[in-house]
């Protein structure tokens, strides 16, 4: 029977996922160790390519099925009984069933998982009716409540509308309103704001907050921008090629990153209070191809700390403060002092 | 001949954007125009970078692309200084056209749809040097050179762009606008398609050139934070107008127009510590107006009054100061306690 | 921020050098990776549609096909148009190797002879086990015009003192064999001219209506959905039929492909009008403007290239179409005609049900039929996933 630290619903063991295509095989994600503590909301960051939305997606097994997975993925029924997803067969009752009720997803395209032959209502009644008994006067209740709690005006009268009625912004309400429709455990936001306006951006993420907080949600965040991972989780997973090179309290990671990759990232952002004129810091070079990983250190090639060690090994995941990890070679010896002051 | 002040390099006067809207079946009528752009006027100085910013549908693009002529304009002035003295944009012929586009250019938003995947780039960037005349020889020897110039190797000059990163593309797309030495570059969202850590070097690039030839930027964006490095002064667009033009630190340290203010306050900054005021503002961009009556931004405004919603207002200037640029167009202007950044 | 640096002395690692300039990514690379950022559009094409086993199969099969086609006069035993008396619907003959009497290396047939069924009264051949006859190869035969210039009169393969019937004889004693392969000329080459002449009609329409759009854009649609809405055998047939009838082979040939490709170049025409109107806006294609470059320029150079490879797609996929209509129209009778050899009018002969229970031979210009219009259909798709090798 596996096991899994007390407090947390979602462990992610050593997770593995190559892709095999006809031009070669694409090491999307190799050896990715996260977990998610029930209640809290951890963010997955990282520019494209960098296998964090593969790893969150091989949670609800919705990859192609050109993807090969290894690893664990345990997670902790309300029983309180632990599950691995990653041995569930592809498409059988059990994931279905964790799909349908204990892990939701919303997408950066709120078209992805709206249907727009169907109105509202029945897309959002289909689970309640299906997995929670209910009939469907108690559905359309409970259907408007959803509506109104996200923040659309007249979900009366909305209710029974069809998705392309609606503007971006209220597309995006109903889907988080759908994801929440199955009372879930865990939501699982995908880029839930990319492709929205700064304003609208603000409106949606205020949204999750609050639903995270209503519905005593478990939420993982995948995405590019660490502005927004500043404001809205309690953890921080650093991503770069297909592993996580850092990890720890948000504050911690801000104010005491150790990778060079986090260090660079930090900097390389443009600040609202900037100034005219100066130059922001940049990570020279671009990511490498997933088709080719370099052997050693993936960031090897973009450091500017990179030692000859990093061209032969692995960094080893190294523990350099309460809940902060970190791999890379520069900090090899620094579990020890962390081991010997605690 | 037109007149501008001597250090004025670019200046718009009332440039109307107007796209009609056709009915009927087989005698197709107007029955009336989307309003891109509805009388906008800026000027820029030689030398310097004014920032155009708004969310998505605001009509900045079109702006950009009406200065250059890519579109037409319904109405308006663009007088250009060139070499050869003043003229203006809106009302030139083909020929002319020609010869003023050697002295501004363009530099696109995707990196990917902006090079042609069927040319080596030796050939997308002399394309503007082959209609240009120059000898097979000299567009050589100059693509060389401007390769070296945006930071790229020279004898990259014969592969094709799918062996390039979306950074070394931008690089590439910069390279062609400068080749024939323009005195303007209009740039068009040039790095909101890069990654954060590649992101920088662009804009640091831009700065450098600046710096180098004496290029004069129209840099246009969403993103507040990228602006601040860049421009001396800022416009803010809202629904096809500007609401706000002021000097950078002004405009980011002083708001003087609601929607600048909610602007600021909904960027997420990457600092877990800052204020983010993420419910800052309701409602949502609806798209550009068919008819105008009112502020365009009243709807969404938390301070709109009986007289917003009844006259548009005019941009004005409140600077009491005649070297500082802040102008204006909101009735409340005087009035309001708005926030800023530092 | 500088704990790390401590580290630095422990493991006593040599800091490498500067890490590389921010285009250097050349460094890593193999010659692979090497070759394919010099590639063109259409060696990346290649290399995408060298994977496509089953269209790699049929190019194979098409190539052979015309070869054959080209070098018929040479390949078949006999002319397209003699007949043989006394040999009227002989079935397919063996080509054998052995026989009771043990094994031969050069292959042979043996005579037939005719007999009547005197119930019956119908043709029967008998093979004269007795007598071998050899298959020799590059034998003298009746002459010809190779590639319609050198005369010649050596064919592939024949029998001295007997007949060769490899796919037997028609209801004139004609050789199938060699009807197939004359029949090929015509049949295979229709579809090859008339898509052609579709691919101008289209280009140009289609061109146009996209790049200039407005009135001109309206006019040509309509036109383009007027001619599609027409069924299409009734208009062929009044079309055939108002080909005058005394019309050289020729050009009723040259007439059939007309009509064909006058029908067949509206889905083109749409299909590259589609293309010209994304491609208009397509930011390159505004840079080259902005450019000053001409705009035949920018058609010729950023326009054409960047949809030909899929109008040659599609065009690929529609050779079969114009083929099925030449044989359908033959067929029926309104097409080509007697003495033109093609593979509709050679399938006329096996209307009758009860001829076809006599000789079904006569139908193997049709299993030709089906394996080229299969092997293009394969050809096709294969190129179709090809065409864009940019996309993911």
């Amino acid at each position: 029977m596996d096991t899994m630290t007390e407090g947390n619903i979602l462990e992610v063991r050593d997770l593995t996922v190559r892709f095999m295509m006809n031009e070669g095989t694409v090491h999307a994600v190799n050896g990715v160790t996260f977990s998610l503590p029930e209640g809290k909301s951890i963010g997955i960051v990282g520019e494209s390519g960098c296998g964090k939305t593969v790893s969150a997606y091989s949670v609800t097994q919705l990859l192609p099925k050109t993807a090969r997975v290894s690893g664990q993925i345990l997670f902790r029924e309300k029983e309180g009984t632990i599950t691995d997803i990653a041995k569930l067969p592809v498409d059988g009752k059990e994931i279905r069933r964790i799909r349908g009720q204990e892990i939701s997803m919303i997408f950066q395209e709120p078209m992805s998982s709206l249907s727009p032959v169907h109105t509202v209502f029945n897309q959002l009644a289909e689970a309640m009716i299906l997995f929670q008994g209910m009939t469907k006067k108690q559905a359309r209740e409970r259907c408007v409540e959803l509506l109104k709690l996200v923040g659309i005006e007249n979900a009366e009268r909305r209710v029974d509308e069809y998705p392309f009625q609606f503007s971006g912004g209220m597309r995006q309400r109903a889907m988080i309103a759908m994801a929440l429709a199955r009372n879930p455990r865990i939501l699982i936001a995908d880029e839930p704001t990319t492709a929205l306006d700064v304003t609208l951006q603000a409106q949606v993420l205020s949204l999750i907050q609050e639903m995270q907080d209503e519905f005593k949600l478990s939420m993982i965040l995948i995405t590019h921008a660490l502005g927004v991972v500043a404001h809205m989780v309690d953890y921080i997973h650093i991503m770069y090629l297909g592993r996580v090179v850092e990890s720890g309290p948000t504050l911690e990671i801000f104010e005491n990153p150790k990778h060079p990759y986090t260090r660079g990232l930090l900097n390389s952002i443009p600040k609202l209070h900037g100034k005219r004129g100066q130059r922001v810091s940049s990570i020279p070079g671009a990511v490498p191809s997933a088709y080719s990983l370099p052997e050693g250190c993936v960031f090897r090639a973009r450091c500017s700390e990179r030692r000859s060690a990093c061209m032969y090994e692995i960094p080893r995941r190294i523990q350099v403060g309460s809940e902060h990890y970190v791999s890379c070679c520069l900090y090899d010896g620094e579990e020890d002092q962390y081991a010997a002051n605690a | 001949m037109p007149q501008m002040p001597e250090d004025t390099v670019l200046q718009v006067t009332n440039l109307k954007k107007y796209f009609p809207i056709e009915s009927g079946f087989l005698r197709r009528k107007v029955v009336g125009n989307v309003r891109a752009v509805d009388g906008v006027s800026f000027y820029i100085k030689k030398g310097r970078t004014l920032g155009l910013v708004g969310e998505s549908g605001c009509g900045k693009t079109t702006v950009a692309r009406t200065i250059l002529r890519a579109i037409d304009p319904t109405e308006g002035s663009i007088l250009f200084r060139t070499r050869d003295g003043i003229v203006d944009m809106a009302t030139l012929d083909n020929e002319g056209l020609k010869k003023a586009r050697t002295e501004i250019q363009m530099v696109f938003q995707d990196p990917y749809s902006s090079l042609n995947p069927r040319m080596p780039i030796m050939d997308i960037i002399a394309e503007p040097l082959r209609a240009h005349g120059y000898s097979r020889k000299d567009q050589e020897e100059r693509v060389k050179e401007l390769l070296e110039l945006v930071g790229l190797r020279a004898e990259y000059a014969r592969r094709y762009p799918h062996s390039f990163s979306g950074g070394q593309r931008q690089r590439i797309g910069i390279a062609r606008a400068l080749a024939l030495n323009p005195s303007v570059v209009v740039a068009d969202e040039p790095v909101s398609a890069l990654d954060v850590s590649v992101q920088a070097q662009v804009l640091n690039l831009l700065l450098d050139l600046q710096e180098q030839m004496g290029l004069t930027y129209l840099f246009i964006s969403h993103d507040l934070s990228v602006v601040r490095y860049l421009c001396d002064r800022v416009a803010v667009m809202y629904l096809g107008r500007i609401v706000e033009l002021a000097d950078v630190d002004i405009l980011y340290g002083q708001p003087r127009h609601p929607y600048t203010s909610t602007l600021l306050s909904s960027v997420p900054d990457a600092d877990p510590r800052s204020a983010w005021h993420a419910k800052a503002i309701k409602g949502e961009i609806t798209g550009p107006p068919r008819e105008v009556r009112g502020c365009a931004f009243a709807p969404r405004c938390p301070y709109a009054v009986g007289i917003c919603k009844s006259t548009a207002p005019e941009l004005r200037s409140i600077s009491t100061d005649e070297s500082v640029t802040h102008e204006v167009a909101c009735h409340l202007a005087e009035e309001l306690e708005l926030e800023g950044v530092s | 921020m500088d704990q790390g640096l401590s580290s630095q002395q422990a493991t006593q690692n040599v800091p490498l050098p500067k890490p590389p300039s921010a285009d250097d990514d050349s460094t890593a690379l193999g010659k692979t990776e090497e070759k394919v950022f010099y590639a063109t559009q259409w060696q990346l094409m290649w290399w995408k549609f060298r994977k496509h086993k089953v269209a790699m199969v049929s190019a194979v099969v098409i190539i052979f096909m015309y070869i054959c086609a080209i070098f018929a006069p040479f390949i078949a035993p006999y002319a397209p148009t003699e007949r043989h008396r006394g040999f009227l619907y002989v079935p397919p003959q063996k080509v054998r190797f052995w026989d009771e009497n043990g094994f031969s290396l050069r292959p042979f047939v043996y005579p037939i002879e005719q007999e009547i069924d005197i119930m019956t009264m119908q043709r029967k051949y008998i093979e004269d086990t007795s007598k071998r006859l050899p298959v020799k190869f590059f034998v003298r035969g009746s002459s010809y015009k190779l590639l319609g210039l050198f005369e010649c009169d050596i064919h592939l393969f024949g029998v001295e003192d007997g007949k060769v019937f490899l796919f037997g004889t028609d209801n004139m004693g004609r050789d199938l064999f060699t009807r197939v392969l004359y029949g090929a000329q015509i049949s295979m080459s229709i579809g090859l001219v008339g898509v052609f002449l579709s691919l101008l009609l289209g280009l140009v329409f289609g061109g146009i209506s996209g790049y200039y759009g407005g009135a001109v854009d309206n006019a040509i649609q309509r036109i383009i959905e007027v001619l599609r809405s027409f069924p299409t055998i009734p208009l062929w047939m009044a079309l055939g039929a108002a080909l005058p009838p005394e019309l050289s082979p020729v050009g009723v040939y040259m007439g059939i492909t007309i009509i064909l490709s006058l029908i067949g170049w509206t889905a083109l025409g749409r299909q590259v009008r589609g293309k010209v109107l994304a491609l208009k806006n397509e930011d390159f294609v505004i840079a080259a403007r902005l450019a000053g470059t001409s705009e035949p320029r920018i058609i010729m150079t950023h326009l054409i290239p960047s949809f030909m490879s899929h109008i040659i797609a599609s065009l690929t996929l529609s050779i079969p179409s114009m083929i099925l209509a030449e044989t359908s129209l033959s067929f029926l009778g309104i097409g080509l005609r007697p003495p033109v050899v093609s593979w509709g009018v050679m399938l006329q002969q096996a209307q009758n049900v009860n001829t076809l229970m006599m000789a079904p031979w006569l139908l193997i210009p049709g299993v030709f039929v089906v394996v080229y219009v299969l092997a293009f259909n394969f050809l096709g798709d294969g190129l179709r996933d090809a065409a864009d090798p940019y996309g993911v």
